[in-house]
């Protein structure tokens, strides 16, 4: 075990999203340098790290839309304390659910076999492949979130107040402006 | 945009001349095409948008908002199942399989030839004679397997069905036990004569002596709500009648309306002749399209008899009279507000209140809108006086309710009681045994357990605005529990948030834990849930939709955690299962094809 760190270990990841949610944790610009006098990152697209270790928060972008997304939304559970869903997808399904409508079977045989275009097509079925799940679900589907931060994605504002409160020890409390209904 | 089908244009134009090409009229309009056509081609629905002068995008808005409506081509025979937990109880789902076997459909889908279609409803206010199915519109109750048989078989010998056999649509009456109200007699005119010999202000002080409160759950002041709609500026007012009866449970007032229309016509019309009124509304709801014709002809015969139309009753300055709307399955519009969205042609959407409909009703105009047994027995009182309503029931209660008892009783029916009665008197009085739990006032009412029974029915103890469903021990209170939240679900109108996504939200949670997957997490989340609807939504239909949760939570604990798989975390789904559709079309069945064994987290 590495000595305790006095900064708090943050992991991120996207499943099924776009990475927009990961875009707007840049866009808190310079206040970034602040952030990392506080955190130092562990498994995330920024640091390109794929395991997740022993971590104090976890930041998960998207919703489950494979095998795979699940197997890292657990290994993610397990490894956090504190494990957050950020933006639409991973609060609600978000975009991806859309097929949720469609039986996931037609999809692939429209896009693989039969769609326009398509010749002596066939549908992908290497073993490294994660399968798709039958419906997108969001995270809390499958395991305990702590914290919901939405929008879509979350302004960075919204992020910056989250992480500052997490950091901080207090609940985090988005206030007006930070939220968006429709 | 040309139609596709002149005649169906034709028609249609029948249709828009007949309704004087009123949009206010809307509702029934598309109800008509729906009756005709089956559903409301995009065609239909451009030609009566410029027709009645109104957008598109409003005449798609209210052929969107009523579960009687489609938009899309149903099969030429539409069966919707009623589908109250009475009904379910009564083998409804078994007998909704057995038909979709017989035509080889699943629910929601229509048969490949477009011959049918079955689907299921909310309550359709038969469960003292469930379970019951519409077809067409149409009500069939006491459904057995050898009836679902022969419905099948007429279907499929695709006569319409006005043609099919008379019997197969006959409503049973059960009307057992009368009072003060049900078993006085008054004969037409009696009521309103009265009430204009005696004058505007004394037939409303007798209102006021009887202490007669609201019929339709609210309980709020008759006599109040008159006199406040009384003396709202402006020279034309009406008169509305809530005969939406859509809570689940609920079918008094299908009975008041088939055997003492005239004395709720006769309770209308002393409401109009207080409240200076020149035009009545009946709202009666889409469900029972069996009594239209019955009640039109009440009306004609009032009309006949001087008893509606110019000088009614022979009063010279008293000009009143009366029109049928028919509603379209939408359990909101009971709510009086969305009622007179849904009169004045719109989708039933509440208003902000205040302004109340006393001031600012239909059409914006001073209006009283009162439940059926409000308005019978304001006619009663308009000629017994007020003295002899309030000398039954409590003090904070006057006179009698009429409640309609279903479920686990050995006669289902129409009871008047006077409040004040206990639970358990009327339960010995139902034939009921060994009751584990009673919902009173349907779903948005409160859950009794059988500790409670000694309870009284009354404004201040137990309301109720007339359903009165029995379960016994045999029953599994979180099925009913989950039968109530998903009907929320499917009745929220979609206005504000807190409802549209709480009520949601509330049925997938029930889902989860009925079905076996929950865990601790979802009870919390019910509550969190349940607590937001009651204090952020905008209508009543929020406010009580998680009535059965939270009464269960408190009175029947144990059934919901006998029930959690664990008290983690579960995943809300099969997650193997998830994987088979992709496994089927992939071929693949290696181990990264499969969930390993379940996993929890806490």
């Amino acid at each position: 075990m590495s000595e305790p760190s006095k900064k708090l270990r943050v992991a991120t990841a996207s499943l099924a999203g776009c990475f927009g949610c990961h875009m707007s944790l840049l866009d808190i610009d310079e206040r970034l340098t602040e952030l990392l006098e506080h955190v130092e990152l562990d498994a995330s697209p920024l640091t390109d790290q794929k395991h997740v270790g022993t971590c104090d928060i976890g930041l998960i972008e998207g919703g489950l839309c494979n095998a795979d997304n699940v197997h890292v939304l657990r290994a993610f559970r397990r490894h956090c304390k504190i494990l957050v869903a950020v933006g639409a997808c991973a609060v609600n399904g978000g975009l991806p659910a859309q097929r949720n409508h469609l039986d996931i079977r037609d999809c692939l045989q429209s896009v693989y076999l039969t769609g326009l275009g398509v010749e002596r097509g066939f549908i992908p079925n290497d073993p490294e492949l994660p399968l798709p799940l039958a419906q997108v679900h969001p995270l809390h589907d499958v395991v305990k979130i702590d914290y919901f931060l939405p929008g879509c994605p979350p302004s960075a504002d919204a992020i910056w107040q989250f992480l500052s409160d997490l950091i901080a020890g207090r609940t985090p409390q988005l206030g007006h402006g930070l939220i968006r209904y429709d | 945009m040309h139609s596709a089908d002149p005649d169906l244009a034709a028609a249609v134009a029948a249709i828009l001349t007949h309704h004087r090409h009123d949009a206010t009229r809307l509702v029934q309009i598309l109800r008509e095409v729906m009756q005709q056509r089956g559903y409301l081609p995009p065609a239909t629905l451009t030609q009566i948008a410029s027709a009645l002068h109104l957008s598109r995008a409003h005449v798609e808005g209210v052929a969107g908002f009523y579960a009687f409506f489609s938009c899309h081509s149903q099969g030429r025979f539409r069966v919707l199942f009623s589908d109250n937990i009475t009904d379910q109880m009564c083998g409804s789902h078994e007998l909704q399989r057995r038909m979709l076997d017989a035509f080889r459909i699943e629910l929601g889908e229509v048969s490949r030839d477009g011959l049918v279609s079955v689907g299921r409803t909310s309550c359709t206010g038969l469960c003292d004679q469930g379970p019951a199915l519409l077809v067409n519109g149409r009500a069939i109750a006491r459904l057995t397997p050898a009836r679902i048989g022969a419905l099948s078989a007429l279907i499929r010998g695709g006569q319409p069905v006005t043609e099919w056999p008379e019997n197969l649509f006959t409503i049973d009456s059960h009307i057992r036990r009368r009072d003060r109200l049900l078993s006085t007699p008054l004969l037409p005119g009696e009521g309103i004569r009265a009430a204009i010999s005696r004058g505007r202000d004394a037939t409303l002080a007798e209102i006021k002596r009887s202490d007669l409160r609201g019929r339709g759950g609210a309980g709020f002041a008759t006599a109040t709500k008159w006199d406040a709609c009384q003396k709202a500026p402006g020279p034309t007012r009406f008169v509305v009648c809530n005969a939406d009866e859509g809570e689940p449970g609920t079918f008094k007032d299908r009975e008041l309306l088939t055997h003492h229309a005239q004395q709720v016509i006769e309770g209308m019309s002393v409401a109009a002749f207080v409240i200076g009124a020149q035009r009545g509304l009946i709202y009666l709801r889409g469900e029972y399209p069996f009594l239209i014709e019955p009640l039109e002809a009440v009306l004609a015969a009032r009309r006949a008899q001087g008893l509606l139309g110019r000088a009614v009753a022979g009063a010279p300055d008293f000009d009143f009279d009366i029109e049928l709307h028919v509603g379209a399955g939408a359990y909101v519009c009971g709510e009086e507000s969305a009622l007179l969205e849904s009169l004045e042609g719109k989708r039933g959407i509440p208003r902000n209140r205040p302004p109340y409909p006393v001031t600012h009703g239909y059409q914006g105009k001073p209006t009283v809108v009162n439940n059926v047994e409000t308005l019978l027995a304001a006619a009663h009182i308009a000629k017994q006086g007020g003295a002899w309503f309030r000398s039954v029931g409590t003090s904070k209660s006057a006179g009698t309710k009429i409640l309609s008892i279903s479920g686990d009783v050995a006669h289902p029916g129409t009871y008047e009681f006077p409040f004040g009665v206990s639970m358990r008197h009327i339960l010995e009085e139902a034939g009921a045994r060994d009751v584990q739990a009673v919902q009173v006032g349907g779903p948005s009412g409160v859950l009794l357990a059988s500790h409670e029974l000694e309870r009284k029915l009354a404004f201040e103890d137990v309301p109720s605005a007339g359903a009165f469903m029995v379960f016994d021990r045999s029953r599994d209170i979180l099925s009913v529990v989950d039968n109530f939240t998903r009907f929320f679900a499917h009745e929220s109108c979609g206005f504000c948030t807190p409802c549209r996504v709480g009520t949601t939200l509330n049925q997938q949670i029930m889902g989860r834990v009925v079905s076996g997957h929950g865990s601790r997490r979802d009870v919390k989340d019910l509550i969190r849930v349940s607590r937001l609807l009651k204090t952020a939504s905008h209508c009543g239909l929020g406010t009580t939709a998680s009535n059965p949760i939270t009464d269960a939570l408190a009175k029947f604990r144990p059934s919901f955690d006998r029930r959690l798989a664990s008290m983690d975390v579960l995943p809300a789904f099969d997650l193997d299962e998830a994987l088979a559709p992709a496994r089927e079309v992939t071929a693949r069945d290696d181990a990264a094809a499969h969930f390993s064994e379940p996993e929890t987290t806490s």
